[in-house]
Protein backbone atom coordinates (compact mmCIF):
# COMPACT_ATOMS: atom_id res chain seq x y z
CA UNK A 1 0.00 0.00 0.00
CA UNK A 2 2.96 2.34 1.03
CA UNK A 3 4.48 2.57 -2.22
CA UNK A 4 1.47 3.11 -3.61
CA UNK A 5 0.51 6.19 -1.57
CA UNK A 6 3.67 7.62 -2.23
CA UNK A 7 3.09 7.22 -6.49
CA UNK A 8 -0.23 8.58 -5.30
CA UNK A 9 1.45 11.59 -3.63
CA UNK A 10 3.96 12.06 -6.56
CA UNK A 11 1.60 11.66 -8.88
CA UNK A 12 -0.70 14.57 -7.21
CA UNK A 13 2.20 16.42 -6.34
CA UNK A 14 3.20 16.48 -10.16
CA UNK A 15 -0.21 17.37 -11.17
CA UNK A 16 -0.07 20.56 -9.06
CA UNK A 17 2.95 21.60 -10.28
CA UNK A 18 2.00 21.40 -13.88
CA UNK A 19 -1.29 23.08 -12.90
CA UNK A 20 0.53 26.12 -11.05
CA UNK A 21 2.78 26.11 -14.52
CA UNK A 22 0.38 25.95 -16.62
CA UNK A 23 -1.57 29.13 -15.06
CA UNK A 24 1.44 30.92 -14.78
CA UNK A 25 2.06 30.95 -18.41
CA UNK A 26 -1.85 31.56 -18.79
CA UNK A 27 -1.41 34.98 -16.41
CA UNK A 28 2.21 35.97 -18.51
CA UNK A 29 0.11 36.07 -21.77
CA UNK A 30 -2.81 37.88 -20.49
CA UNK A 31 -0.60 40.16 -19.02
CA UNK A 32 1.36 40.33 -22.41
CA UNK A 33 4.54 40.38 -20.98
CA UNK A 34 5.79 36.80 -22.13
CA UNK A 35 8.89 36.14 -24.08
CA UNK A 36 10.43 39.70 -23.13
CA UNK A 37 13.69 38.53 -23.17
CA UNK A 38 14.30 38.64 -27.07
CA UNK A 39 15.40 42.07 -28.57
CA UNK A 40 13.55 43.97 -31.17
CA UNK A 41 14.99 44.04 -34.15
CA UNK A 42 16.69 47.68 -35.58
CA UNK A 43 13.73 49.97 -36.91
CA UNK A 44 10.82 47.41 -36.12
CA UNK A 45 7.99 49.36 -33.84
CA UNK A 46 8.41 51.40 -30.93
CA UNK A 47 6.18 49.37 -27.91
CA UNK A 48 5.31 52.58 -26.19
CA UNK A 49 2.45 54.44 -29.05
CA UNK A 50 -0.35 56.55 -28.36
CA UNK A 51 -3.98 55.44 -29.19
CA UNK A 52 -7.01 57.73 -29.61
CA UNK A 53 -9.67 56.73 -28.30
CA UNK A 54 -12.86 57.65 -27.19
CA UNK A 55 -11.22 60.92 -27.82
CA UNK A 56 -8.94 60.92 -25.61
CA UNK A 57 -5.40 60.00 -26.07
CA UNK A 58 -3.96 57.01 -24.06
CA UNK A 59 -0.35 55.81 -23.93
CA UNK A 60 0.09 52.44 -23.39
CA UNK A 61 2.63 49.71 -24.06
CA UNK A 62 1.97 47.47 -26.63
CA UNK A 63 3.78 44.10 -28.23
CA UNK A 64 3.95 43.94 -31.78
CA UNK A 65 1.92 41.08 -31.92
CA UNK A 66 -0.85 42.00 -29.76
CA UNK A 67 -4.57 42.62 -31.03
CA UNK A 68 -6.43 45.62 -30.22
CA UNK A 69 -8.80 44.00 -28.46
CA UNK A 70 -6.63 42.64 -26.22
CA UNK A 71 -4.64 46.08 -25.42
CA UNK A 72 -8.40 47.37 -25.01
CA UNK A 73 -9.23 44.63 -22.45
CA UNK A 74 -6.29 43.99 -20.87
CA UNK A 75 -4.27 46.91 -20.84
CA UNK A 76 -6.98 50.25 -20.83
CA UNK A 77 -10.11 48.27 -18.91
CA UNK A 78 -12.12 48.53 -21.68
CA UNK A 79 -13.98 45.87 -21.30
CA UNK A 80 -16.90 46.34 -23.25
CA UNK A 81 -15.44 45.10 -25.95
CA UNK A 82 -16.26 41.70 -25.68
CA UNK A 83 -13.49 38.66 -27.91
CA UNK A 84 -16.28 35.96 -29.07
CA UNK A 85 -13.84 33.93 -31.45
CA UNK A 86 -10.87 36.16 -31.74
CA UNK A 87 -10.77 34.87 -35.00
CA UNK A 88 -12.95 37.44 -36.90
CA UNK A 89 -16.39 35.09 -37.30
CA UNK A 90 -18.87 36.78 -34.99
CA UNK A 91 -18.50 40.40 -34.11
CA UNK A 92 -18.56 40.54 -30.75
CA UNK A 93 -15.20 42.91 -30.64
CA UNK A 94 -16.07 45.38 -33.25
CA UNK A 95 -14.90 48.56 -32.96
CA UNK A 96 -15.06 52.10 -34.98
CA UNK A 97 -11.85 52.90 -36.90
CA UNK A 98 -12.52 56.51 -38.11
CA UNK A 99 -16.24 55.73 -37.72
CA UNK A 100 -15.86 52.31 -39.79
CA UNK A 101 -16.96 48.98 -37.71
CA UNK A 102 -13.82 46.87 -37.36
CA UNK A 103 -13.05 43.27 -35.96
CA UNK A 104 -10.71 44.78 -33.05
CA UNK A 105 -9.58 40.99 -32.12
CA UNK A 106 -7.81 40.55 -36.12
CA UNK A 107 -6.09 44.15 -36.14
CA UNK A 108 -2.92 45.30 -34.76
CA UNK A 109 -2.97 47.51 -31.95
CA UNK A 110 0.00 49.14 -34.28
CA UNK A 111 -2.32 49.67 -36.82
CA UNK A 112 -4.98 51.90 -35.11
CA UNK A 113 -2.05 54.51 -34.10
CA UNK A 114 -3.37 58.10 -35.85
CA UNK A 115 -6.86 56.67 -36.17
CA UNK A 116 -9.77 57.58 -33.93
CA UNK A 117 -10.94 54.56 -32.04
CA UNK A 118 -14.39 54.56 -30.60
CA UNK A 119 -15.33 51.33 -28.30
CA UNK A 120 -18.47 50.57 -27.00
CA UNK A 121 -17.67 53.31 -24.11
CA UNK A 122 -17.81 56.20 -26.01
CA UNK A 123 -21.28 55.43 -27.91
CA UNK A 124 -22.97 57.00 -25.00
CA UNK A 125 -22.59 61.09 -24.97
CA UNK A 126 -19.86 62.30 -22.04
CA UNK A 127 -22.51 63.07 -19.55
CA UNK A 128 -23.88 59.46 -19.73
CA UNK A 129 -27.04 59.61 -21.64
CA UNK A 130 -27.24 56.75 -24.16
CA UNK A 131 -26.91 57.24 -27.41
CA UNK A 132 -30.79 56.71 -29.45
CA UNK A 133 -29.19 53.15 -30.74
CA UNK A 134 -28.87 51.91 -27.00
CA UNK A 135 -32.31 53.42 -25.96
CA UNK A 136 -33.65 51.41 -28.92
CA UNK A 137 -32.18 48.48 -28.18
CA UNK A 138 -33.37 48.49 -24.47
CA UNK A 139 -36.98 49.38 -25.45
CA UNK A 140 -37.28 46.76 -27.78
CA UNK A 141 -35.66 44.21 -25.47
CA UNK A 142 -32.81 43.35 -28.16
CA UNK A 143 -30.23 41.60 -25.57
CA UNK A 144 -31.26 38.41 -24.67
CA UNK A 145 -27.75 37.08 -22.83
CA UNK A 146 -26.25 40.44 -24.03
CA UNK A 147 -22.32 38.88 -25.36
CA UNK A 148 -23.31 40.48 -28.90
CA UNK A 149 -24.82 43.53 -27.81
CA UNK A 150 -21.56 46.04 -27.61
CA UNK A 151 -20.85 44.66 -31.49
CA UNK A 152 -24.68 45.36 -32.95
CA UNK A 153 -24.57 48.74 -31.02
CA UNK A 154 -21.38 49.62 -32.78
CA UNK A 155 -22.29 48.24 -36.45
CA UNK A 156 -26.33 50.07 -35.79
CA UNK A 157 -24.32 53.40 -35.02
CA UNK A 158 -21.94 53.21 -38.00
CA UNK A 159 -24.96 52.42 -40.23
CA UNK A 160 -27.54 55.69 -38.99
CA UNK A 161 -24.24 57.59 -39.18
CA UNK A 162 -23.82 56.78 -42.88
CA UNK A 163 -27.94 55.85 -43.70
CA UNK A 164 -30.02 57.74 -41.55
CA UNK A 165 -33.20 56.03 -42.61
CA UNK A 166 -31.99 52.53 -43.59
CA UNK A 167 -34.40 49.72 -44.85
CA UNK A 168 -34.72 46.86 -42.91
CA UNK A 169 -32.57 44.53 -45.80
CA UNK A 170 -29.72 47.72 -45.32
CA UNK A 171 -30.13 46.87 -41.54
CA UNK A 172 -30.19 43.15 -42.30
CA UNK A 173 -26.79 43.46 -44.25
CA UNK A 174 -24.94 46.31 -41.86
CA UNK A 175 -25.54 43.98 -38.93
CA UNK A 176 -24.59 40.59 -41.13
CA UNK A 177 -21.26 40.43 -39.15
CA UNK A 178 -22.47 40.38 -35.96
CA UNK A 179 -23.52 37.16 -35.00
CA UNK A 180 -26.09 36.50 -31.72
CA UNK A 181 -26.33 33.00 -30.41
CA UNK A 182 -29.26 33.72 -28.53
CA UNK A 183 -30.66 34.45 -32.54
CA UNK A 184 -31.97 38.40 -31.64
CA UNK A 185 -31.90 39.35 -34.81
CA UNK A 186 -35.32 40.28 -35.53
CA UNK A 187 -35.00 42.52 -32.10
CA UNK A 188 -31.91 43.98 -32.49
CA UNK A 189 -33.02 44.92 -36.13
CA UNK A 190 -36.68 46.50 -34.94
CA UNK A 191 -34.33 48.41 -32.33
CA UNK A 192 -32.11 49.79 -35.78
CA UNK A 193 -35.36 51.28 -37.68
CA UNK A 194 -36.96 52.44 -33.99
CA UNK A 195 -33.46 54.47 -33.50
CA UNK A 196 -33.54 55.66 -36.84
CA UNK A 197 -37.17 57.18 -36.49
CA UNK A 198 -36.35 58.68 -33.16
CA UNK A 199 -33.13 60.21 -34.59
CA UNK A 200 -35.45 61.54 -37.68
CA UNK B 1 -7.18 26.83 -29.43
CA UNK B 2 -7.61 29.15 -26.17
CA UNK B 3 -9.28 32.70 -27.26
CA UNK B 4 -6.96 34.80 -24.81
CA UNK B 5 -3.70 33.72 -26.45
CA UNK B 6 -0.99 36.03 -27.50
CA UNK B 7 0.12 35.57 -30.51
CA UNK B 8 3.93 34.11 -30.98
CA UNK B 9 6.51 37.03 -30.91
CA UNK B 10 7.76 38.54 -34.01
CA UNK B 11 8.99 41.81 -35.22
CA UNK B 12 6.52 44.23 -36.46
CA UNK B 13 8.07 46.68 -39.64
CA UNK B 14 6.16 49.60 -40.94
CA UNK B 15 7.66 50.85 -43.59
CA UNK B 16 6.84 53.92 -45.24
CA UNK B 17 8.18 53.18 -49.13
CA UNK B 18 8.16 51.19 -51.46
CA UNK B 19 12.11 50.18 -51.41
CA UNK B 20 12.03 50.08 -47.86
CA UNK B 21 9.52 47.40 -47.39
CA UNK B 22 11.73 45.55 -50.57
CA UNK B 23 14.46 45.76 -48.31
CA UNK B 24 13.28 43.74 -45.66
CA UNK B 25 11.10 41.19 -47.58
CA UNK B 26 15.14 40.37 -49.06
CA UNK B 27 16.51 40.87 -45.50
CA UNK B 28 14.22 38.21 -44.08
CA UNK B 29 13.33 36.04 -47.44
CA UNK B 30 11.23 33.03 -46.15
CA UNK B 31 10.74 34.22 -42.71
CA UNK B 32 9.07 37.46 -43.79
CA UNK B 33 5.37 37.74 -43.84
CA UNK B 34 3.61 40.91 -46.13
CA UNK B 35 0.47 41.75 -44.19
CA UNK B 36 -2.24 43.50 -45.72
CA UNK B 37 -5.71 43.81 -44.13
CA UNK B 38 -4.08 40.96 -41.75
CA UNK B 39 -7.74 39.24 -41.99
CA UNK B 40 -6.23 36.21 -43.15
CA UNK B 41 -2.48 36.44 -41.57
CA UNK B 42 -3.28 37.01 -37.64
CA UNK B 43 -5.36 33.34 -37.49
CA UNK B 44 -1.98 31.87 -39.19
CA UNK B 45 -0.38 33.48 -36.36
CA UNK B 46 -2.35 32.83 -33.53
CA UNK B 47 -2.84 28.93 -34.28
CA UNK B 48 0.70 28.82 -34.54
CA UNK B 49 0.74 27.16 -37.82
CA UNK B 50 2.53 30.40 -39.87
CA UNK B 51 5.62 31.73 -37.52
CA UNK B 52 7.33 34.39 -39.31
CA UNK B 53 10.44 36.27 -37.70
CA UNK B 54 9.53 39.45 -39.77
CA UNK B 55 6.20 40.99 -40.37
CA UNK B 56 5.97 43.48 -42.71
CA UNK B 57 3.07 45.89 -42.56
CA UNK B 58 2.46 46.87 -46.09
CA UNK B 59 -0.29 49.24 -45.35
CA UNK B 60 2.19 52.66 -44.80
CA UNK B 61 3.89 52.34 -48.31
CA UNK B 62 2.11 55.30 -50.34
CA UNK B 63 0.45 54.21 -54.13
CA UNK B 64 -0.94 50.86 -52.78
CA UNK B 65 -4.33 51.87 -52.42
CA UNK B 66 -7.25 53.15 -54.55
CA UNK B 67 -8.77 52.81 -58.03
CA UNK B 68 -7.85 54.21 -61.21
CA UNK B 69 -8.63 54.95 -64.95
CA UNK B 70 -5.95 54.34 -67.04
CA UNK B 71 -5.73 54.71 -71.02
CA UNK B 72 -6.94 50.42 -71.46
CA UNK B 73 -9.12 50.01 -68.15
CA UNK B 74 -8.68 50.55 -64.73
CA UNK B 75 -5.98 49.94 -61.44
CA UNK B 76 -6.59 48.89 -58.73
CA UNK B 77 -4.09 48.97 -55.76
CA UNK B 78 -3.66 46.02 -53.97
CA UNK B 79 -4.24 47.31 -50.56
CA UNK B 80 -7.72 48.68 -52.00
CA UNK B 81 -10.01 46.91 -49.46
CA UNK B 82 -12.61 44.51 -50.90
CA UNK B 83 -15.36 47.19 -49.08
CA UNK B 84 -14.11 50.53 -51.58
CA UNK B 85 -14.52 47.48 -54.59
CA UNK B 86 -17.62 46.64 -53.78
CA UNK B 87 -19.16 50.29 -53.57
CA UNK B 88 -17.00 52.35 -56.49
CA UNK B 89 -19.23 53.31 -58.95
CA UNK B 90 -16.41 52.88 -61.49
CA UNK B 91 -16.28 49.17 -60.93
CA UNK B 92 -19.93 48.99 -60.36
CA UNK B 93 -20.79 50.52 -63.72
CA UNK B 94 -18.12 48.72 -65.61
CA UNK B 95 -16.92 45.46 -63.91
CA UNK B 96 -20.01 44.67 -62.13
CA UNK B 97 -18.98 41.36 -61.63
CA UNK B 98 -16.31 42.37 -59.28
CA UNK B 99 -18.21 44.79 -57.43
CA UNK B 100 -20.69 41.64 -56.75
CA UNK B 101 -17.84 39.09 -56.00
CA UNK B 102 -16.22 41.33 -53.16
CA UNK B 103 -19.39 42.22 -51.51
CA UNK B 104 -20.05 38.43 -51.04
CA UNK B 105 -16.89 38.47 -49.23
CA UNK B 106 -16.86 37.36 -45.49
CA UNK B 107 -18.50 39.80 -43.18
CA UNK B 108 -18.61 43.61 -43.19
CA UNK B 109 -16.15 44.20 -40.98
CA UNK B 110 -13.59 41.94 -43.07
CA UNK B 111 -14.58 43.91 -46.14
CA UNK B 112 -14.18 46.83 -44.25
CA UNK B 113 -10.09 46.03 -44.00
CA UNK B 114 -9.25 42.91 -46.11
CA UNK B 115 -7.60 44.00 -48.84
CA UNK B 116 -8.29 42.64 -53.09
CA UNK B 117 -4.69 41.70 -53.01
CA UNK B 118 -4.77 39.85 -49.68
CA UNK B 119 -8.17 37.90 -50.90
CA UNK B 120 -6.19 36.23 -54.08
CA UNK B 121 -2.91 35.71 -52.07
CA UNK B 122 -4.74 33.83 -48.75
CA UNK B 123 -3.89 30.58 -48.84
CA UNK B 124 -6.38 27.32 -49.18
CA UNK B 125 -8.98 26.95 -46.32
CA UNK B 126 -8.59 22.80 -46.19
CA UNK B 127 -9.45 22.46 -42.23
CA UNK B 128 -6.85 19.44 -42.05
CA UNK B 129 -3.94 21.79 -43.53
CA UNK B 130 -5.67 24.59 -41.17
CA UNK B 131 -5.14 22.89 -38.25
CA UNK B 132 -1.59 22.23 -38.60
CA UNK B 133 -0.98 18.77 -39.60
CA UNK B 134 2.20 17.72 -41.84
CA UNK B 135 -0.14 16.83 -45.04
CA UNK B 136 1.87 17.41 -48.63
CA UNK B 137 1.07 21.39 -48.77
CA UNK B 138 2.57 21.61 -45.43
CA UNK B 139 5.89 20.19 -46.42
CA UNK B 140 4.43 16.40 -45.23
CA UNK B 141 3.49 13.17 -47.46
CA UNK B 142 0.15 12.74 -47.39
CA UNK B 143 -3.39 13.80 -47.75
CA UNK B 144 -5.56 13.69 -44.95
CA UNK B 145 -8.72 14.46 -46.92
CA UNK B 146 -8.44 12.29 -49.65
CA UNK B 147 -8.60 9.34 -47.61
CA UNK B 148 -11.71 7.15 -46.99
CA UNK B 149 -12.54 8.52 -43.81
CA UNK B 150 -11.25 12.05 -44.84
CA UNK B 151 -14.18 15.19 -44.47
CA UNK B 152 -13.83 16.46 -48.35
CA UNK B 153 -17.01 18.06 -49.35
CA UNK B 154 -15.65 21.43 -49.59
CA UNK B 155 -12.39 19.84 -51.58
CA UNK B 156 -11.65 20.19 -55.48
CA UNK B 157 -13.60 18.30 -58.55
CA UNK B 158 -10.44 18.80 -60.88
CA UNK B 159 -6.46 18.95 -61.47
CA UNK B 160 -5.62 17.30 -57.92
CA UNK B 161 -2.13 16.36 -57.60
CA UNK B 162 -1.56 15.03 -54.16
CA UNK B 163 -3.23 18.27 -52.83
CA UNK B 164 -7.13 18.51 -53.23
CA UNK B 165 -7.70 22.17 -51.80
CA UNK B 166 -9.25 24.58 -53.80
CA UNK B 167 -9.71 28.16 -54.09
CA UNK B 168 -11.23 29.98 -51.70
CA UNK B 169 -11.63 33.73 -52.89
CA UNK B 170 -14.87 35.25 -54.32
CA UNK B 171 -12.81 37.55 -56.30
CA UNK B 172 -10.33 35.55 -58.30
CA UNK B 173 -13.16 34.35 -60.43
CA UNK B 174 -14.64 37.72 -60.93
CA UNK B 175 -10.55 38.71 -62.03
CA UNK B 176 -10.11 35.73 -64.29
CA UNK B 177 -13.19 36.73 -65.97
CA UNK B 178 -12.20 40.22 -66.79
CA UNK B 179 -8.63 39.35 -68.08
CA UNK B 180 -7.07 41.32 -65.62
CA UNK B 181 -3.16 41.27 -65.01
CA UNK B 182 -0.67 41.38 -61.52
CA UNK B 183 1.88 43.60 -61.31
CA UNK B 184 4.51 42.67 -59.12
CA UNK B 185 7.33 44.13 -57.55
CA UNK B 186 10.56 42.92 -56.19
CA UNK B 187 14.45 44.46 -55.53
CA UNK B 188 14.98 43.04 -59.64
CA UNK B 189 11.90 45.40 -61.06
CA UNK B 190 8.07 44.66 -61.97
CA UNK B 191 6.47 42.40 -63.78
CA UNK B 192 3.06 41.61 -64.90
CA UNK B 193 1.16 38.45 -65.23
CA UNK B 194 -2.29 37.64 -66.62
CA UNK B 195 -4.32 36.17 -63.29
CA UNK B 196 -4.73 33.05 -65.22
CA UNK B 197 -1.00 32.35 -64.83
CA UNK B 198 -1.04 34.57 -61.50
CA UNK B 199 -2.72 31.19 -59.55
CA UNK B 200 -0.89 27.90 -59.05
CA UNK B 201 -1.35 24.28 -58.89
CA UNK B 202 -0.21 21.89 -56.73
CA UNK B 203 1.46 20.26 -59.49
CA UNK B 204 3.41 23.35 -59.80
CA UNK B 205 4.19 23.86 -56.27
CA UNK B 206 1.90 22.54 -53.58
CA UNK B 207 2.93 24.52 -51.21
CA UNK B 208 1.82 28.05 -52.49
CA UNK B 209 -1.43 28.88 -54.34
CA UNK B 210 0.51 31.87 -56.38
CA UNK B 211 3.18 33.09 -58.19
CA UNK B 212 4.24 35.27 -55.82
CA UNK B 213 7.79 34.09 -54.19
CA UNK B 214 9.36 35.44 -51.14
CA UNK B 215 10.54 39.30 -52.16
CA UNK B 216 7.82 39.59 -53.89
CA UNK B 217 4.93 42.23 -53.48
CA UNK B 218 1.73 42.43 -55.28
CA UNK B 219 1.56 46.34 -56.07
CA UNK B 220 -1.62 46.39 -58.14
CA UNK B 221 -4.32 44.52 -60.45
CA UNK B 222 -4.70 45.55 -63.86
CA UNK B 223 -8.26 45.02 -66.02
CA UNK B 224 -8.26 46.10 -69.43
CA UNK B 225 -11.70 47.58 -70.91
CA UNK B 226 -12.35 44.36 -72.81
CA UNK B 227 -15.24 43.44 -70.82
CA UNK B 228 -16.48 46.85 -69.82
CA UNK B 229 -19.79 47.51 -69.24
CA UNK B 230 -20.46 43.63 -70.99
CA UNK B 231 -23.62 41.65 -69.28
CA UNK B 232 -22.13 39.46 -66.47
CA UNK B 233 -23.50 36.86 -63.65
CA UNK B 234 -21.59 36.41 -60.35
CA UNK B 235 -22.85 33.87 -58.04
CA UNK B 236 -21.80 31.99 -54.61
CA UNK B 237 -23.23 29.30 -53.11
CA UNK B 238 -22.26 28.76 -48.96
CA UNK B 239 -23.89 27.18 -46.32
CA UNK B 240 -24.55 30.62 -44.50
CA UNK B 241 -24.69 33.85 -46.50
CA UNK B 242 -21.75 35.33 -43.95
CA UNK B 243 -18.58 34.32 -43.46
CA UNK B 244 -18.52 30.99 -44.96
CA UNK B 245 -16.13 30.13 -48.27
CA UNK B 246 -17.77 29.33 -51.47
CA UNK B 247 -18.63 25.84 -51.69
CA UNK B 248 -18.94 26.83 -56.07
CA UNK B 249 -18.79 30.69 -57.28
CA UNK B 250 -19.32 31.29 -60.75
CA UNK B 251 -18.30 34.27 -62.22
CA UNK B 252 -18.97 35.26 -66.05
CA UNK B 253 -19.16 38.03 -68.38
CA UNK B 254 -20.22 38.10 -72.16
CA UNK B 255 -20.67 40.08 -74.77
CA UNK B 256 -23.90 39.85 -77.12
CA UNK B 257 -25.21 40.65 -80.59
CA UNK B 258 -29.03 40.44 -81.06
CA UNK B 259 -28.95 37.21 -79.90
CA UNK B 260 -25.92 35.99 -80.52
CA UNK B 261 -23.20 35.50 -77.34
CA UNK B 262 -20.20 36.59 -79.39
CA UNK B 263 -17.63 36.24 -76.58
CA UNK B 264 -17.44 35.16 -73.17
CA UNK B 265 -15.42 34.04 -70.14
CA UNK B 266 -16.92 31.41 -67.37
CA UNK B 267 -14.80 30.83 -64.44
CA UNK B 268 -15.88 29.02 -61.24
CA UNK B 269 -14.34 28.94 -57.58
CA UNK B 270 -14.14 26.32 -55.08
CA UNK B 271 -13.64 23.56 -57.40
CA UNK B 272 -9.73 23.37 -58.24
CA UNK B 273 -6.75 24.74 -56.55
CA UNK B 274 -7.08 27.98 -58.73
CA UNK B 275 -9.66 29.22 -60.30
CA UNK B 276 -11.01 26.86 -63.18
CA UNK B 277 -11.77 28.85 -66.58
CA UNK B 278 -14.78 26.84 -68.24
CA UNK B 279 -12.85 26.84 -71.67
CA UNK B 280 -15.43 23.97 -72.87
CA UNK B 281 -18.13 25.88 -72.03
CA UNK B 282 -17.27 29.11 -73.81
CA UNK B 283 -15.92 27.21 -77.07
CA UNK B 284 -19.82 26.25 -76.83
CA UNK B 285 -21.12 28.78 -76.23
CA UNK B 286 -19.38 31.35 -78.52
CA UNK B 287 -21.39 32.45 -81.68
CA UNK B 288 -24.39 30.84 -80.45
CA UNK B 289 -27.49 32.03 -80.24
CA UNK B 290 -28.41 32.15 -76.74
CA UNK B 291 -31.47 29.85 -75.99
CA UNK B 292 -32.58 26.38 -74.00
CA UNK B 293 -30.25 24.35 -76.53
CA UNK B 294 -27.16 26.70 -76.45
CA UNK B 295 -27.72 26.75 -72.35
CA UNK B 296 -28.59 23.01 -72.34
CA UNK B 297 -25.30 22.24 -73.82
CA UNK B 298 -22.89 24.16 -71.42
CA UNK B 299 -24.35 23.30 -68.75
CA UNK B 300 -24.08 19.52 -70.24
CA UNK B 301 -20.06 20.53 -70.38
CA UNK B 302 -20.01 22.46 -67.21
CA UNK B 303 -18.16 19.38 -65.19
CA UNK B 304 -16.68 17.66 -67.73
CA UNK B 305 -13.74 15.89 -66.58
CA UNK B 306 -14.25 16.23 -62.75
CA UNK B 307 -13.28 13.72 -60.33
CA UNK B 308 -15.22 13.09 -57.55
CA UNK B 309 -14.32 12.72 -53.64
CA UNK B 310 -16.36 10.87 -50.93
CA UNK B 311 -17.86 14.16 -50.04
CA UNK B 312 -17.81 16.28 -52.88
CA UNK B 313 -20.38 14.62 -55.83
CA UNK B 314 -22.89 17.41 -55.29
CA UNK B 315 -20.49 19.98 -56.55
CA UNK B 316 -21.46 18.78 -59.80
CA UNK B 317 -25.06 19.40 -60.38
CA UNK B 318 -24.21 22.82 -58.42
CA UNK B 319 -21.52 23.86 -60.98
CA UNK B 320 -24.14 22.58 -63.91
CA UNK B 321 -26.65 24.80 -62.85
CA UNK B 322 -24.86 27.81 -61.98
CA UNK B 323 -23.21 27.82 -65.87
CA UNK B 324 -27.01 27.34 -67.01
CA UNK B 325 -27.75 30.70 -65.00
CA UNK B 326 -25.10 32.52 -65.94
CA UNK B 327 -25.14 31.96 -69.56
CA UNK B 328 -29.11 32.65 -69.33
CA UNK B 329 -28.85 35.61 -66.65
CA UNK B 330 -25.88 37.46 -67.87
C1 LIG C 1 -14.28 34.53 -40.88
C2 LIG C 1 -13.72 34.72 -42.26
C3 LIG C 1 -14.54 34.53 -43.36
C4 LIG C 1 -14.04 34.70 -44.65
N1 LIG C 1 -14.89 34.49 -45.71
C5 LIG C 1 -14.41 34.69 -46.98
C6 LIG C 1 -15.25 34.53 -48.11
O1 LIG C 1 -16.43 34.23 -47.97
N2 LIG C 1 -14.72 34.73 -49.35
C7 LIG C 1 -13.42 35.07 -49.53
O2 LIG C 1 -13.00 35.25 -50.66
N3 LIG C 1 -12.60 35.23 -48.47
C8 LIG C 1 -13.08 35.06 -47.21
N4 LIG C 1 -12.26 35.23 -46.15
C9 LIG C 1 -10.90 35.55 -46.39
C10 LIG C 1 -10.71 37.03 -46.34
O3 LIG C 1 -11.52 37.67 -47.25
C11 LIG C 1 -9.36 37.26 -46.74
O4 LIG C 1 -8.63 36.68 -45.72
C12 LIG C 1 -9.05 38.71 -46.84
O5 LIG C 1 -9.64 39.26 -47.99
C13 LIG C 1 -7.60 38.78 -46.98
O6 LIG C 1 -7.26 40.11 -47.15
P1 LIG C 1 -6.22 40.76 -46.14
O7 LIG C 1 -5.84 42.03 -46.77
O8 LIG C 1 -6.80 40.83 -44.80
O9 LIG C 1 -5.04 39.69 -46.23
P2 LIG C 1 -3.82 39.39 -45.29
O10 LIG C 1 -4.22 38.48 -44.20
O11 LIG C 1 -3.12 40.63 -44.93
O12 LIG C 1 -2.95 38.59 -46.36
C14 LIG C 1 -3.32 37.31 -46.83
C15 LIG C 1 -2.13 36.67 -47.51
O13 LIG C 1 -1.77 37.38 -48.67
C16 LIG C 1 -0.46 37.88 -48.60
N5 LIG C 1 -0.52 39.23 -49.16
C17 LIG C 1 -1.52 40.13 -48.95
N6 LIG C 1 -1.31 41.24 -49.68
C18 LIG C 1 -0.16 41.05 -50.35
C19 LIG C 1 0.58 41.83 -51.29
N7 LIG C 1 0.14 43.05 -51.65
N8 LIG C 1 1.74 41.34 -51.80
C20 LIG C 1 2.14 40.10 -51.42
N9 LIG C 1 1.50 39.31 -50.58
C21 LIG C 1 0.35 39.76 -50.04
C22 LIG C 1 -0.10 37.87 -47.14
O14 LIG C 1 1.28 37.72 -46.96
C23 LIG C 1 -0.86 36.65 -46.66
O15 LIG C 1 -0.16 35.49 -46.96
C24 LIG C 1 -12.71 35.08 -44.84
C25 LIG C 1 -11.88 35.29 -43.74
C26 LIG C 1 -12.36 35.13 -42.46
C27 LIG C 1 -11.47 35.37 -41.30
S1 LIG D 1 -6.16 18.79 -49.33
FE1 LIG D 1 -4.11 19.71 -49.48
S2 LIG D 1 -4.09 21.06 -47.73
FE2 LIG D 1 -5.74 19.60 -47.31
S3 LIG D 1 -4.81 17.87 -46.18
FE3 LIG D 1 -4.70 17.36 -48.36
S4 LIG D 1 -2.62 18.08 -48.92
FE4 LIG D 1 -3.15 19.13 -47.05
S1 LIG E 1 -14.00 38.12 -31.30
FE1 LIG E 1 -13.47 39.32 -33.00
S2 LIG E 1 -14.83 38.60 -34.50
FE2 LIG E 1 -15.24 37.24 -32.86
S1 LIG F 1 -27.99 38.36 -27.14
FE1 LIG F 1 -26.93 36.54 -26.64
S2 LIG F 1 -25.52 36.42 -28.29
FE2 LIG F 1 -26.82 37.99 -28.93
Amino acid sequence: MRPQNQSRRNFIKGIIASGAVVSTGGLMFVSGCSETTTTPAPGSVERLISLNINGTIRRVDVLPNETLAQTLRNKLGLTGTKIGCDRGECGACSVLIDGVPNNSCSMLSHRVTGKNITTIEGIASPAGELHPVQRAMIEELAPQCGFCTPGQVISSVALLNNNPNPSREEARQALAGNLCRCGAYDHYLNAVLRAAEEIA
Amino acid sequence: MSTKDMMPNFDLFQPSDMGNAIDLLDQYGADAWPLAGGQDSLDWFKDRIKRPVAVIDLAGIPGMTGINETANGIEIGALTTLTEIAQSLLIRDNYGVLAEAASRVASPQIRNIGTIGGNICQDVRCWYYRSGVDCYRAGGNTCYADTPEGLNREHCLFEADRCVAVSPSDTAPALVALDATMLIQNSDGIREVAAEDFFIGPDVDIERVTVLEPGDILTSIRIPSTWAGANYYFEKVADRATWDFALVNIASVLRMQGNTITDLRVVCGGVQCTPRRLNGVEDIVRGSNRDAETIELASSAAARGATVLNYNGFKIPLMENLVKRAIRDS
